[in-house]
Protein backbone atom coordinates (compact mmCIF):
# COMPACT_ATOMS: atom_id res chain seq x y z
CA UNK A 1 0.00 0.00 0.00
CA UNK A 2 1.43 3.31 -1.02
CA UNK A 3 1.37 6.35 1.15
CA UNK A 4 -1.19 7.88 -1.18
CA UNK A 5 -3.52 4.92 -0.66
CA UNK A 6 -3.20 5.32 3.06
CA UNK A 7 -4.41 8.92 2.92
CA UNK A 8 -7.21 8.04 0.53
CA UNK A 9 -8.42 5.24 2.75
CA UNK A 10 -8.39 7.32 5.88
CA UNK A 11 -10.27 10.09 4.13
CA UNK A 12 -13.01 7.83 2.88
CA UNK A 13 -13.62 5.81 6.06
CA UNK A 14 -16.46 7.03 8.17
CA UNK A 15 -15.46 7.95 11.72
CA UNK A 16 -16.52 5.13 14.04
CA UNK A 17 -18.37 7.59 16.27
CA UNK A 18 -20.71 8.40 13.37
CA UNK A 19 -21.34 4.72 12.81
CA UNK A 20 -22.17 4.40 16.49
CA UNK A 21 -24.66 7.24 16.24
CA UNK A 22 -26.34 5.89 13.10
CA UNK A 23 -26.61 2.34 14.46
CA UNK A 24 -28.06 3.58 17.73
CA UNK A 25 -30.65 5.73 15.99
CA UNK A 26 -31.89 2.75 13.99
CA UNK A 27 -31.90 0.17 16.77
CA UNK A 28 -33.52 2.51 19.30
CA UNK A 29 -36.22 3.57 16.85
CA UNK A 30 -37.14 -0.12 16.58
CA UNK A 31 -36.97 -0.80 20.30
CA UNK A 32 -39.08 2.22 21.16
CA UNK A 33 -41.91 0.97 18.95
CA UNK A 34 -42.43 -2.12 21.04
CA UNK A 35 -41.92 -0.18 24.26
CA UNK A 36 -44.41 2.61 23.71
CA UNK A 37 -47.43 0.38 24.00
CA UNK A 38 -48.88 1.27 20.61
CA UNK A 39 -48.91 -2.39 19.85
CA UNK A 40 -50.52 -2.10 16.44
CA UNK A 41 -47.31 -0.55 15.15
CA UNK A 42 -45.35 -3.79 14.70
CA UNK A 43 -48.30 -5.25 12.76
CA UNK A 44 -48.64 -2.07 10.74
CA UNK A 45 -44.95 -2.21 9.93
CA UNK A 46 -45.25 -5.84 8.81
CA UNK A 47 -48.22 -5.17 6.56
CA UNK A 48 -46.70 -2.06 4.99
CA UNK A 49 -43.53 -3.97 4.29
CA UNK A 50 -45.50 -6.78 2.70
CA UNK A 51 -47.22 -4.33 0.34
CA UNK A 52 -44.03 -2.48 -0.53
CA UNK A 53 -42.22 -5.78 -1.11
CA UNK A 54 -44.70 -6.61 -3.88
CA UNK A 55 -43.32 -3.73 -5.93
CA UNK A 56 -39.71 -3.25 -4.87
CA UNK A 57 -37.13 -5.37 -3.21
CA UNK A 58 -36.80 -4.40 0.45
CA UNK A 59 -35.17 -5.75 3.54
CA UNK A 60 -37.31 -6.18 6.59
CA UNK A 61 -34.90 -4.63 9.04
CA UNK A 62 -34.69 -1.47 6.97
CA UNK A 63 -38.02 0.02 7.95
CA UNK A 64 -38.80 2.37 10.76
CA UNK A 65 -42.39 3.06 11.76
CA UNK A 66 -42.69 5.71 14.42
CA UNK A 67 -45.74 7.24 16.05
CA UNK A 68 -45.34 10.51 17.92
CA UNK A 69 -48.32 11.54 19.97
CA UNK A 70 -48.58 14.98 21.48
CA UNK A 71 -51.49 17.14 22.59
CA UNK A 72 -51.79 19.17 19.40
CA UNK A 73 -50.69 16.86 16.66
CA UNK A 74 -49.67 13.26 16.17
CA UNK A 75 -47.48 12.09 13.34
CA UNK A 76 -46.99 8.68 11.85
CA UNK A 77 -43.55 8.45 10.36
CA UNK A 78 -42.70 5.63 7.97
CA UNK A 79 -39.20 5.34 6.66
CA UNK A 80 -38.21 2.48 4.39
CA UNK A 81 -34.70 2.19 3.10
CA UNK A 82 -34.48 0.75 -0.39
CA UNK A 83 -31.44 -1.17 -1.52
CA UNK A 84 -29.33 0.73 -4.04
CA UNK A 85 -28.50 -0.68 -7.45
CA UNK A 86 -24.98 -1.45 -6.38
CA UNK A 87 -26.35 -3.71 -3.72
CA UNK A 88 -28.60 -5.58 -6.07
CA UNK A 89 -25.54 -6.41 -8.09
CA UNK A 90 -24.08 -7.81 -4.95
CA UNK A 91 -21.34 -5.27 -4.60
CA UNK A 92 -20.45 -3.96 -1.20
CA UNK A 93 -22.21 -0.68 -0.68
CA UNK A 94 -20.67 1.69 1.74
CA UNK A 95 -22.98 4.61 1.05
CA UNK A 96 -25.90 2.87 2.63
CA UNK A 97 -24.66 3.42 6.11
CA UNK A 98 -25.02 7.14 5.72
CA UNK A 99 -28.29 6.98 3.78
CA UNK B 1 -40.02 19.14 50.86
CA UNK B 2 -37.87 16.14 50.18
CA UNK B 3 -36.90 14.64 46.85
CA UNK B 4 -36.00 11.08 45.98
CA UNK B 5 -33.31 10.94 43.28
CA UNK B 6 -32.35 7.68 41.59
CA UNK B 7 -28.95 7.31 39.98
CA UNK B 8 -29.44 4.70 37.30
CA UNK B 9 -28.09 3.48 33.96
CA UNK B 10 -29.10 -0.04 33.10
CA UNK B 11 -25.55 -0.95 32.21
CA UNK B 12 -22.97 -1.77 34.86
CA UNK B 13 -19.62 -0.10 35.30
CA UNK B 14 -20.58 3.29 33.88
CA UNK B 15 -20.18 5.19 37.15
CA UNK B 16 -23.46 4.97 39.09
CA UNK B 17 -21.86 4.49 42.49
CA UNK B 18 -19.16 7.09 41.81
CA UNK B 19 -21.92 9.47 40.77
CA UNK B 20 -24.18 8.64 43.72
CA UNK B 21 -21.33 9.26 46.17
CA UNK B 22 -20.25 12.49 44.47
CA UNK B 23 -23.79 13.78 44.01
CA UNK B 24 -24.93 13.09 47.56
CA UNK B 25 -21.74 14.64 48.95
CA UNK B 26 -22.21 17.69 46.73
CA UNK B 27 -25.81 18.19 47.87
CA UNK B 28 -24.75 17.89 51.52
CA UNK B 29 -21.86 20.32 51.01
CA UNK B 30 -24.39 22.87 49.84
CA UNK B 31 -26.23 22.52 53.12
CA UNK B 32 -28.95 20.05 52.17
CA UNK B 33 -29.61 17.18 54.53
CA UNK B 34 -28.86 14.20 52.33
CA UNK B 35 -28.83 10.42 52.61
CA UNK B 36 -27.45 8.06 49.99
CA UNK B 37 -28.80 4.49 49.83
CA UNK B 38 -27.08 1.48 48.27
CA UNK B 39 -29.70 -0.70 46.54
CA UNK B 40 -27.21 -3.27 45.31
CA UNK B 41 -28.04 -6.03 47.77
CA UNK B 42 -25.39 -8.75 47.64
CA UNK B 43 -22.85 -6.56 45.83
CA UNK B 44 -22.54 -3.57 48.11
CA UNK B 45 -19.89 -1.05 47.14
CA UNK B 46 -21.13 2.40 48.03
CA UNK B 47 -19.59 1.96 51.51
CA UNK B 48 -16.15 1.48 49.94
CA UNK B 49 -16.49 4.47 47.62
CA UNK B 50 -17.66 6.60 50.56
CA UNK B 51 -14.86 5.25 52.75
CA UNK B 52 -17.10 4.00 55.55
CA UNK B 53 -16.82 0.23 54.96
CA UNK B 54 -15.48 -0.46 58.44
CA UNK B 55 -18.30 1.39 60.13
CA UNK B 56 -21.12 -0.72 58.68
CA UNK B 57 -23.06 -2.42 61.47
CA UNK B 58 -26.60 -2.69 60.15
CA UNK B 59 -27.89 -2.44 56.59
CA UNK B 60 -31.08 -1.77 54.63
CA UNK B 61 -32.23 -5.40 54.89
CA UNK B 62 -31.81 -5.35 58.68
CA UNK B 63 -34.09 -2.31 58.74
CA UNK B 64 -36.67 -3.87 56.41
CA UNK B 65 -36.78 -7.03 58.51
CA UNK B 66 -37.05 -5.12 61.78
CA UNK B 67 -33.69 -6.20 63.17
CA UNK B 68 -32.54 -2.60 63.48
CA UNK B 69 -34.12 0.80 63.20
CA UNK B 70 -33.13 3.39 60.61
CA UNK B 71 -31.19 5.49 63.09
CA UNK B 72 -28.98 2.53 63.96
CA UNK B 73 -28.31 1.68 60.33
CA UNK B 74 -27.51 5.18 59.03
CA UNK B 75 -23.78 5.99 58.95
CA UNK B 76 -22.97 9.67 59.33
CA UNK B 77 -20.19 10.89 57.08
CA UNK B 78 -17.18 12.12 59.05
CA UNK B 79 -16.05 14.71 56.50
CA UNK B 80 -19.27 16.37 55.42
CA UNK B 81 -22.06 17.54 57.67
CA UNK B 82 -25.65 16.68 56.68
CA UNK B 83 -24.60 13.47 54.90
CA UNK B 84 -25.37 9.88 55.81
CA UNK B 85 -25.18 6.51 54.12
CA UNK B 86 -27.54 3.56 54.27
CA UNK B 87 -25.55 0.52 53.13
CA UNK B 88 -26.86 -2.51 51.29
CA UNK B 89 -26.58 -5.98 52.72
CA UNK B 90 -23.59 -7.94 51.52
CA UNK B 91 -24.77 -11.38 52.59
CA UNK B 92 -28.53 -11.46 52.27
CA UNK B 93 -30.63 -12.60 49.37
CA UNK B 94 -31.72 -9.72 47.16
CA UNK B 95 -35.33 -10.92 47.42
CA UNK B 96 -35.27 -9.56 50.96
CA UNK B 97 -35.61 -6.11 49.38
CA UNK B 98 -39.38 -5.60 49.27
CA UNK B 99 -41.48 -2.81 47.83
CA UNK B 100 -43.26 -2.26 51.15
CA UNK B 101 -39.95 -2.22 53.00
CA UNK B 102 -38.39 0.31 50.65
CA UNK B 103 -41.53 2.46 50.70
CA UNK B 104 -41.51 2.55 54.50
CA UNK B 105 -37.81 3.46 54.71
CA UNK B 106 -38.17 6.25 52.10
CA UNK B 107 -41.24 7.65 53.86
CA UNK B 108 -39.32 7.78 57.14
CA UNK B 109 -36.27 9.37 55.51
CA UNK B 110 -38.45 11.97 53.78
CA UNK B 111 -39.42 13.29 57.23
CA UNK B 112 -35.84 14.20 58.09
CA UNK B 113 -33.95 14.68 54.83
CA UNK B 114 -34.02 17.09 51.88
CA UNK B 115 -32.55 14.65 49.36
CA UNK B 116 -32.56 10.87 49.25
CA UNK B 117 -30.13 9.56 46.62
CA UNK B 118 -30.77 5.96 45.53
CA UNK B 119 -27.74 4.20 44.04
CA UNK B 120 -29.27 1.65 41.67
CA UNK B 121 -27.68 -1.70 40.85
CA UNK B 122 -27.07 -2.52 37.19
CA UNK B 123 -29.75 -4.31 35.19
CA UNK B 124 -33.52 -3.92 35.24
CA UNK B 125 -34.32 -6.58 37.84
CA UNK B 126 -35.84 -6.15 41.27
CA UNK B 127 -33.11 -4.02 42.90
CA UNK B 128 -32.89 -1.62 39.98
CA UNK B 129 -36.68 -1.41 39.71
CA UNK B 130 -37.14 -0.68 43.42
CA UNK B 131 -34.35 1.92 43.33
CA UNK B 132 -36.22 3.91 40.68
CA UNK B 133 -39.82 3.06 41.59
CA UNK B 134 -40.33 5.84 44.16
CA UNK B 135 -38.10 8.43 42.45
CA UNK B 136 -39.09 12.04 41.85
CA UNK B 137 -36.00 12.68 39.74
CA UNK B 138 -33.57 10.44 37.88
CA UNK B 139 -29.93 10.97 37.00
CA UNK B 140 -29.24 8.68 34.04
CA UNK B 141 -25.53 7.93 33.91
CA UNK B 142 -24.34 7.16 30.38
CA UNK B 143 -20.96 6.48 28.81
CA UNK B 144 -20.47 7.70 25.23
CA UNK B 145 -20.58 4.14 23.96
CA UNK B 146 -23.28 2.16 22.11
CA UNK B 147 -24.25 -0.40 24.75
CA UNK B 148 -24.47 2.19 27.50
CA UNK B 149 -26.65 4.52 25.41
CA UNK B 150 -28.99 1.67 24.48
CA UNK B 151 -29.32 0.55 28.10
CA UNK B 152 -29.99 4.11 29.21
CA UNK B 153 -32.77 4.33 26.65
CA UNK B 154 -34.25 1.15 28.06
CA UNK B 155 -34.09 2.53 31.61
CA UNK B 156 -35.83 5.72 30.43
CA UNK B 157 -38.60 3.46 29.13
CA UNK B 158 -38.88 1.79 32.54
CA UNK B 159 -39.00 5.20 34.27
CA UNK B 160 -41.77 6.29 31.95
CA UNK B 161 -43.92 3.19 32.36
CA UNK B 162 -43.08 1.36 35.58
CA UNK B 163 -42.31 4.04 38.15
CA UNK B 164 -44.82 4.90 40.85
CA UNK B 165 -45.34 8.34 39.31
CA UNK B 166 -46.24 6.82 35.94
CA UNK B 167 -48.45 4.12 37.44
CA UNK B 168 -50.37 6.63 39.51
CA UNK B 169 -50.64 9.12 36.66
CA UNK B 170 -48.67 11.83 38.44
CA UNK B 171 -46.25 14.19 36.70
CA UNK B 172 -43.41 12.11 35.25
CA UNK B 173 -40.07 11.48 36.91
CA UNK B 174 -37.78 14.40 36.04
CA UNK B 175 -34.90 13.00 34.00
CA UNK B 176 -31.32 14.27 33.80
CA UNK B 177 -28.55 13.01 31.55
CA UNK B 178 -25.07 12.71 33.00
CA UNK B 179 -22.42 11.64 30.49
CA UNK B 180 -19.42 10.14 32.25
CA UNK B 181 -15.95 8.96 31.15
CA UNK B 182 -15.99 11.52 28.37
CA UNK B 183 -12.76 11.91 26.43
CA UNK B 184 -12.89 15.10 24.32
CA UNK B 185 -9.66 14.20 22.49
CA UNK B 186 -11.15 10.90 21.26
CA UNK B 187 -14.37 12.70 20.35
CA UNK B 188 -12.38 15.12 18.25
CA UNK B 189 -10.71 12.22 16.44
CA UNK B 190 -14.14 10.76 15.65
CA UNK B 191 -13.56 7.73 17.88
CA UNK B 192 -16.14 8.51 20.53
CA UNK B 193 -19.78 9.62 20.43
CA UNK B 194 -20.22 13.35 20.93
CA UNK B 195 -22.17 14.41 24.00
CA UNK B 196 -24.53 16.26 21.63
CA UNK B 197 -25.26 13.00 19.81
CA UNK B 198 -25.88 11.09 23.04
CA UNK B 199 -28.21 13.83 24.20
CA UNK B 200 -30.06 13.97 20.89
CA UNK B 201 -30.56 10.20 20.87
CA UNK B 202 -31.78 9.96 24.47
CA UNK B 203 -33.67 13.26 24.23
CA UNK B 204 -33.45 14.30 27.88
CA UNK B 205 -31.85 17.45 29.32
CA UNK B 206 -28.10 17.36 29.87
CA UNK B 207 -27.09 17.79 33.50
CA UNK B 208 -23.36 17.47 33.03
CA UNK B 209 -20.37 15.88 31.39
CA UNK B 210 -17.76 14.21 33.58
CA UNK B 211 -14.44 13.89 31.77
CA UNK B 212 -12.46 10.67 31.89
CA UNK B 213 -10.07 11.35 34.74
CA UNK B 214 -7.41 9.53 36.67
CA UNK B 215 -8.64 11.15 39.84
CA UNK B 216 -11.79 8.97 39.87
CA UNK B 217 -9.75 5.81 40.45
CA UNK B 218 -7.46 7.59 42.87
CA UNK B 219 -10.41 8.86 44.88
CA UNK B 220 -12.04 5.42 44.99
CA UNK B 221 -8.73 3.88 46.11
CA UNK B 222 -8.85 6.15 49.12
CA UNK B 223 -12.58 5.97 49.81
CA UNK B 224 -13.09 9.67 49.08
CA UNK B 225 -16.01 10.85 46.91
CA UNK B 226 -14.31 12.43 43.89
CA UNK B 227 -16.22 15.68 44.37
CA UNK B 228 -14.07 16.29 47.44
CA UNK B 229 -10.98 16.28 45.19
CA UNK B 230 -11.51 19.94 44.47
CA UNK B 231 -8.60 20.24 42.06
CA UNK B 232 -9.58 17.39 39.74
CA UNK B 233 -11.55 17.98 36.55
CA UNK B 234 -13.99 15.19 37.44
CA UNK B 235 -14.53 16.66 40.90
CA UNK B 236 -15.23 20.11 39.47
CA UNK B 237 -17.52 18.67 36.81
CA UNK B 238 -19.57 16.86 39.49
CA UNK B 239 -19.71 20.05 41.50
CA UNK B 240 -21.05 21.90 38.43
CA UNK B 241 -23.63 19.17 37.85
CA UNK B 242 -24.90 19.43 41.44
CA UNK B 243 -25.13 23.21 41.04
CA UNK B 244 -27.16 22.82 37.84
CA UNK B 245 -29.38 20.26 39.53
CA UNK B 246 -30.16 22.87 42.18
CA UNK B 247 -31.10 25.36 39.47
CA UNK B 248 -27.89 27.36 39.15
CA UNK B 249 -26.84 28.52 35.70
CA UNK B 250 -23.41 27.00 35.18
CA UNK B 251 -21.82 26.71 31.76
CA UNK B 252 -20.68 23.28 30.62
CA UNK B 253 -16.93 22.72 30.60
CA UNK B 254 -14.56 19.85 29.84
CA UNK B 255 -16.45 19.19 26.62
CA UNK B 256 -13.66 20.29 24.29
CA UNK B 257 -10.10 18.96 24.14
CA UNK B 258 -7.79 20.24 26.80
CA UNK B 259 -5.64 23.09 25.60
CA UNK B 260 -2.13 22.04 26.32
CA UNK B 261 0.61 24.56 26.89
CA UNK B 262 4.18 23.98 25.85
CA UNK B 263 5.07 22.87 29.35
CA UNK B 264 2.51 20.08 29.59
CA UNK B 265 3.23 19.07 25.98
CA UNK B 266 6.86 18.59 26.89
CA UNK B 267 6.35 16.90 30.21
CA UNK B 268 2.87 15.33 29.83
CA UNK B 269 1.98 16.67 33.26
CA UNK B 270 -0.74 15.05 35.35
CA UNK B 271 -4.25 16.05 34.39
Amino acid sequence: MSLLDFFRASKRAKPSAEMARDRLQIVLAHERISRDGDDFLPRLEKEIMAVVARYVEVENDRAIVKLDRSDDVSTLEIEIELPTKAREENKPDRMRASG
Amino acid sequence: MSEVIVVTSGKGGVGKTTTSAAFATGLAMRGHKTVVIDFDVGLRNLDLIMGCERRVVFDIINVIQGEANLKQALIRDKRVENLSILPASQTRDKDALTEEGVEKILAELRQTHDYIVCDSPAGIERGAHLALYFADQAVVVTNPEVSSVRDSDRILGVLASRSQRSEQGESPVKEHLLVTRYDPARVERGEMLKVEDVQEILAIPLLGVIPESQSVLQASNQGVPVILEGESAAGKAYSDAVGRFLGEKIEHRYMGPEKKGLFSRLFRGAA
